[in-house]
């Protein structure tokens, strides 16, 4: 039974983990008023990336670099059209959603059926041969903490200093921050920046951890579960844990049960993460005074400043 | 440094100029990438963009491609006008063959005259239906369709490949994920016996011709314009505004349905795990680059539709992945929204020094 609960617990762990960290990165950049929709794209991108990397070179350092910059390249484009020529935000997110599947999967032709290194597990010495706590606690790769650490940091980011306190402006009233001097587009641009890092590094953790190959479409939606995460989330940092959790969770049973040989079609099983994300988000999304409270007032609207 | 001023007015040229500088733009960066990939620029656009015109019956595989593509960029481009982003067509497109392809293959033998009316008819009420749903969570739950349309695609896609895998198996197609051959019936009158030139090749422009008379003659077509560009507006009018969600949802998805409709009956005979080659999602492109104008989808979706084939060809000459096609309709879709500031805005250049000055109070608004 306790190994049942131990596996259970370390599989949401790691089915949560990239949510966590392209919705961690998309909190950010929808705080300051952005909303990219171009997730699901640079988290492929990041993929095949970092893949790549880590075959060619055999050095996940750099590969987790590449994966970082290649979702950092792919956003810069998001922000250029958006923020300097103003272009529209979903038609924007969605191009890089489309090029983002194009360019993974002409580059990754070659990768298709291949091995890579995949990131190593942490193995501290007694704390991680621990019954149960060992596991679920010190067993994990380094991009598990690397998630919860960013997580921490950005709650504490938002909440705790006075550039966070500024970012938070810039979502809620872009014209008062540009008024008291702040550089609205700036700070938009090195929040998109770093959505498009943190979306890069789930991508890698997808081929370099989760299911440690490279296949066409491998992200399979989660780009998109991270953006509804978020208002599930209504842009507060934690309850992004406890949505990812629940996804990963949704993701581990589809998996888990079809695994046990239950009676019941796989592609049935399959969906069902795709339908819970449209239940969960029916859920949250009805009270609407809840959403509007939260919600960056500012989201989605272009700013000019005729200066 | 570079700036941009408003212009203040609708630039009529640029609103026609920017999708030809944008088709420019494109074939220069995507034969960039290509250089950088290391294959060479101008061959590999070439027989991307220009060879499949020349090749034989070039011209019938680009209409029968640009069809649906057509279909549903006429719809999205109602529904975006109205401000309602459904994403989601390429699951309508799956549900209209589904209910179409079912209806095949339920009365295989059924006499033309009856069968492929009732599976037009079908094809639409299964794409609307699944819209729909889009519809009801958006207004009964205030659900973002954008992300609910899209959840809808996978899960269309999982019911196609159920249906494909387990009871709609041909028992006698080797355990191949597909279904039986749909009837002659089923495949509806042909343009030229023989061919693949199917009904809807027809009806697309039709449709086209339609949906911009209901957009710029009705008063439907005036209170979704309306409900896009000023939502106040558009409630202190009293119009209704989920009557509208529905209504343009219920179109978008229905020609989606349409077109998955034709995709399968009039291409493919059968129902496979592929029924749909991504035409969804780029009919999402379809609609930007024909301005969100029913009109202008005709030629957005012709041009689109050589994406597919030019990368059938790069694949068969060049030996490439024909992933390009994405890639390509990716930068395409980049260069247009680029492009499209010019519409609102004019570029002027401007010295470092003049560009310093200090914000103005209530500027930017």
């Amino acid at each position: 039974m306790t190994t049942i609960l131990v596996n259970l617990l370390v599989s949401v762990m790691a089915a949560a983990t990239p949510l966590l960290l392209a919705a961690v990165g998309e909190l950010v950049v929808e705080r300051v008023a952005v909303l990219n929709l171009g997730v699901e794209g640079m988290m492929l991108v990041g993929a095949i990336a970092g893949f790549a990397t880590a075959h060619e070179t055999g050095n996940l350092v750099l590969a987790l670099c590449a994966a970082l910059a290649a979702g950092m390249l792919l956003s810069s484009v998001f922000a250029l059209l958006t923020l300097t020529l103003q272009a529209n935000q979903t038609a924007t997110g969605l191009a890089l959603t489309i090029f983002g599947r194009g360019f993974s999967a002409l580059v990754g032709a070659g990768y298709v059926g291949i091995a890579a290194p995949t990131l190593p597990h942490l193995h501290i010495p007694v704390l991680s041969d621990l019954p149960v706590l060992g596991p679920v606690l010190f067993g994990y790769d380094p991009l598990v903490y690397l998630a919860l650490a960013s997580l921490v940091a950005v709650a504490w980011f938002l909440a705790r200093t006075h550039a966070g306190l500024i970012m938070r402006a810039v979502g809620d009233q872009h014209d008062a921050a540009h008024v008291l001097g702040y550089k609205v587009i700036r700070i938009r641009y090195l929040a998109v920046l770093f959505g498009g890092a943190m979306a890069g590094i789930a991508g890698a953790y997808m081929s370099l951890a989760y299911t440690p190959l490279w296949a066409q479409d491998m992200i399979a939606g989660r780009g998109w579960v991270a953006l509804a995460l978020v208002t599930f989330a209504a842009w507060r940092p934690f309850w992004l844990l406890i949505g990812a959790w629940l996804f990963g969770g949704i993701m581990y049973l589809s998996l888990y049960v079809q695994g046990l040989g239950v009676p019941v079609p796989s592609a049935f099983l399959s969906a069902l993460p795709y339908i819970g994300t449209i239940v969960v988000l029916v859920l949250i999304s009805r009270d609407r005074r809840r959403i509007a409270l939260h919600r960056p007032a500012m989201l989605g609207r272009a700013f000019n400043a005729t200066g | 440094m570079l700036s941009l001023q408003p212009r203040g007015y609708v630039s009529t040229l640029w609103s026609w100029g920017s999708p030809i500088l944008a088709l420019v733009l494109t074939a220069l960066v995507s034969g960039g990438i290509f250089a950088l990939m290391g294959h060479p620029p101008v061959l590999t656009v070439y027989t991307f963009l220009v060879s499949p015109l020349f090749a034989p019956d070039g011209l019938a595989a680009l209409a029968v491609k640009a069809a649906p593509l057509v279909m549903m960029g006429v719809g999205l481009s109602l529904a975006y006008r109205a401000n309602i982003w459904n994403i989601g067509t390429e699951g309508q497109f799956t549900l209209g063959a589904i209910a179409a392809g079912g209806l095949a293959l339920a009365l295989p033998d059924a006499p033309g005259w009856t069968l492929f009316p009732a599976m037009i008819a079908a094809g639409i009420v299964g794409g609307a239906l699944w819209a729909l749903v889009v519809a009801w969570l958006r207004t009964s739950f205030n659900a973002n369709e954008i992300l609910t349309s899209l959840m809808l695609t996978y899960v269309a896609q999982y019911l196609l490949v159920y249906l494909v895998t387990g009871p709609w198996r041909d028992p006698r197609g080797f355990g191949f994920p597909q279904t039986a051959m749909f009837s002659d019936a089923a495949a509806g009158p042909r343009l030229v016996e023989g061919s693949n030139l199917h009904l809807g090749l027809v009806l697309a422009p039709v449709i086209a011709a339609a949906a911009w008379l209901v957009l710029e003659k009705t008063v439907l077509g005036f209170q979704l314009q309306v409900l896009g560009q000023a939502p106040r507006a558009a409630r202190f009018a009293g119009f209704n505004e989920n009557r509208l969600i529905w209504l343009a949802m219920a179109i978008s998805g229905g020609l989606a349905g349409l077109a998955g409709m034709f995709e399968v009956t009039g291409t493919q005979g059968q129902l496979t795990t592929t029924s749909s080659p991504g035409y969804g999602f780029t009919a999402i492109i379809v609609a930007f680059l024909g301005r969100l104008n029913p009109l202008g989808v005709v030629p957005a979706g012709l041009l689109l539709a050589l994406t597919y084939l030019g990368g059938d060809a790069a694949q068969i000459e060049l030996g490439m992945s024909n992933a390009i096609t994405g890639i390509f309709q990716g930068i395409l879709l980049f260069c247009l929204l680029g492009a499209d500031v010019l519409i609102l805005h004019q570029p002027r250049w401007r010295p470092r020094h003049l560009t310093k000055s200090s914000p103005v109070p209530g500027a930017g608004t």
